[in-house]
C-alpha cells in the first residue's frame, strides 16, 4: 500500500490536566494517484490527523507508513498546503516556490522548476510579485505551487480553501482538479465542505468526533470533471449529511453542558 | 493648502514673533537671542568649520556607539527569545534597565574608562543596546508559528531554519529597535558630551553656556533636532514603512 495509517491515536493534556482522546483507532489505506478527503465538524481531529501525517504533530501510539518507510517528523516526500497560504513576504513569488529547492538545485534549475509549477497555477505573469500584492486566491495557488514543487509523493491539504470567498473557492477547485490530473500526485484533502469532498474526492472519509474516529469511508466511481453526475452525487450528499447530523448533535449537545455548568 | 506650505508658513511665523518679541521687549543677548543672532552663530561656526568638526566627531562616536549597540541587542535578543531561563532572569533584568536613563551610568563609566571617549561611548552603547535587545526578542517571539510549520514540512530546520525564515520573519522588528536605538543613542550622545568631554556637538554646547554664548547654545540646539528628525523621518521612518508594507503588516 501507498500510505498505511494503522491505528494511530492521539491524546494531550488539556488546560484541566485531564487526558483528552482527539483520535482514536485510525486505519486509513491511501492507493497511489488517489484523492481522499477527509470529511468531518469542527473538533473532530482532522485536521491533527493530517499534521500527524506531516510530521509536524508526533501520535500518541500508532504507525504511519509512506511508500514501505515508517514516517518520523517532516520531510520531503510530504508536501503540505495550509489554510493560509504560508507564503514568506520578504521573498518573491518565484522565491518562495523555489524556497524548498536551494538546498538541492542550482538557482537556475529552481527558477526553471518554479517556473513550471507556477504555469501549472496559471500564475506565471506573477513571478517577480511580492505575496501581499496577490489576493487571497493567487496566494493560496502560489502555496500549491511551493508545495508541488519539491514534487513530494503526497500532498496534504488542510482545509487549503476555507478561507476564500465562494467564486474563488470553486475556481481553486477547477486548478486542483487539473493539478491533480496532470501530475498525479495522491492527495490527502481535509475539509468541512460536503461539497468540496464530492467535487473533487475518489474517496470520503468521513470523521466523527467524541473521540475523533473514521465513521465510514465512501467511493465516488464518477468520472471528471463532476458536474455530469450531479444526480448522483446528491444521494451521496444526503449519505453523508445523515452521517455527520449525529455528529454535529454532539458537538452541540456538548456545548450546551458546557455552558451551562460554567 | 499642502501640509509642506502649512509648516513653512508655521515656522516662518515662529520666526518672526520671536524675533519682533526680542526686539521689542529689549530680552538681553544672554537671556534670548533673537534668531538673527543665532544664524549668525550658525553661519560662522559652518564658515570656520567649528561646528563641522564637532558634528563629525559626535557622529563619529554615535556610529561606532550604536554598531556595537545593534549587534550587542541582536545577539541578546535571540538569547532572551530563545532560553526561556535566560528570559525570565537576564530579560527582567533588562527590562529593569531600561527605566534607568543611560546617563546615570556616566559617573561608574569615568571611573571605569577615564574621562574620555570611551565613557561616552559607552553611555551610547548602553542607552541603545537595551531597547534594540528588547525588540529583538519581541520580534522572535512573534514569528507566526504557520512560517516554522510551513518552512519544516520543506525540511527545514536548525540553524537553516532560523537564518532563512525566523530571521527574516522578525526584521519589521529589528528595523524598529534599530530606529530606536538610534533615538536613544542621539540623545544618550548628546548628555554624556555635555556632562564629560569632547570634541563634539555637546561638548561645544557647554562650552558655549560656559562663556554665556547663547546664541551658539541655541544654534547648536537647532543643529541637534534638525539632525534628529532627518535621520528619524527620512531614514528610518521610510525604511520601517517600506518594510511594514512588504510584511503585510500596515493595515
Amino acid at each position: 500500500m501507498f500510505l498505511s495509517i494503522n491505528n494511530v491515536n492521539k491524546q494531550f493534556k488539556n488546560r484541566d490536566n485531564k487526558e483528552e482522546t482527539v483520535l482514536t483507532n485510525i486505519d486509513l489505506q491511501v492507493k497511489e494517484g488517489e484523492f481522499v478527503s477527509i470529511l468531518g465538524p469542527s473538533g473532530c481531529g482532522k485536521s491533527t490527523l493530517l499534521s500527524i501525517v506531516a510530521g509536524l504533530t508526533p501520535q500518541t501510539s500508532g504507525e504511519l507508513v509512506l511508500q514501505g518507510k515508517t514516517l518520523k517528523g517532516p520531510g520531503k516526500e510530504r508536501g503540505m498546503v495550509f489554510q493560509q497560504a504560508a507564503l514568506f513576504p520578504w521573498l518573491t513569488v518565484e522565491e518562495n516556490v523555489m524556497f524548498p529547492l536551494r538546498k538541492e538545485l542550482s538557482k537556475k534549475e529552481a527558477q526553471e522548476r518554479a517556473s513550471k509549477y507556477l504555469s501549472l497555477v496559471q500564475l506565471s505573469p506573477y513571478a517577480k510579485h511580492s505575496p501581499h500584492e496577490l489576493s487571497g486566491g493567487m496566494q493560496q495557488r502560489v502555496s500549491i505551487a511551493r508545495a508541488l514543487a519539491m514534487d513530494p509523493a503526497l500532498l496534504l491539504m488542510d482545509e487549503p480553501f476555507g478561507a476564500l470567498d465562494e467564486q474563488t473557492r470553486s475556481r481553486l477547485h477547477e486548478v486542483l482538479e487539473n493539478v491533480f490530473l496532470e501530475t498525479k500526485k495522491t492527495i490527502l484533502f481535509v475539509t468541512h465542505s460536503i461539497h468540496e469532498a464530492l467535487k473533487l474526492s475518489d474517496r470520503i472519509v468521513v470523521m466523527g468526533t467524541q473521540p475523533g474516529r473514521i465513521v465510514d469511508i465512501i467511493e465516488l466511481d464518477f468520472p471528471r470533471p463532476r458536474e455530469k453526475a450531479r444526480e448522483e452525487l446528491l444521494g451521496y450528499e444526503e449519505r453523508i449529511k445523515a452521517l455527520l447530523k449525529t455528529e454535529i448533535d454532539k458537538v452541540i449537545e456538548k456545548e450546551q453542558q458546557y455552558a451551562t455548568r460554567s | 493648502m499642502q501640509p509642506v506650505v502649512k509648516r513653512i508658513l508655521f515656522y516662518g511665523i515662529l520666526l518672526a514673533v520671536w524675533q519682533v518679541a526680542v526686539t521689542v521687549l529689549d530680552v538681553s543677548v544672554s537671556l534670548l537671542p533673537a534668531p538673527t543672532d543665532v544664524f549668525s552663530s550658525l553661519y560662522t561656526g559652518f564658515l570656520d568649520l567649528t561646528l563641522v568638526y564637532d558634528l563629525v566627531a559626535s557622529f563619529k562616536r554615535l556610529v561606532i556607539g550604536l554598531l556595537i549597540a545593534l549587534v550587542l541587542g541582536l545577539i541578546l535578543g535571540v538569547f532572551l527569545a530563545k532560553s526561556k531561563t535566560a528570559d525570565e532572569t537576564l530579560g527582567s533584568l533588562i527590562i529593569a534597565l531600561q527605566s534607568v536613563p543611560s546617563i546615570v551610568w556616566l559617573p561608574l563609566a569615568i571611573m571605569w574608562f577615564g574621562l574620555n571617549e570611551a565613557a561616552v561611548t559607552f553611555i551610547v552603547v548602553l542607552g541603545a543596546t537595551l531597547v534594540m535587545t528588547i525588540n529583538v526578542r519581541t520580534g522572535m517571539k512573534n514569528v507566526p508559528p504557520l512560517f516554522i510549520k510551513a518552512a519544516q514540512t520543506m525540511d527545514y530546520k536548525g540553524l537553516r531554519l532560523f537564518w532563512k525564515v525566523m530571521f527574516p520573519a522578525s526584521i519589521p522588528y529589528i528595523v524598529t529597535g534599530t530606529r530606536l536605538a538610534w533615538a536613544f543613542a542621539w540623545r544618550a550622545l548628546m548628555a554624556g558630551e555635555l556632562l564629560s568631554t569632547g570634541p563634539g556637538l555637546g561638548y561645544k554646547l557647554k562650552f558655549a553656556s560656559d562663556f554665556g554664548d547663547m546664541s551658539l547654545v541655541i544654534a547648536i540646539m537647532m543643529m541637534i533636532m534638525v539632525i534628529g528628525v532627518i535621520v528619524d523621518l527620512l531614514f528610518f521612518q521610510r525604511i520601517e514603512r517600506n518594510v511594514m508594507k512588504k510584511w503585510g503588516l500596515d493595515t
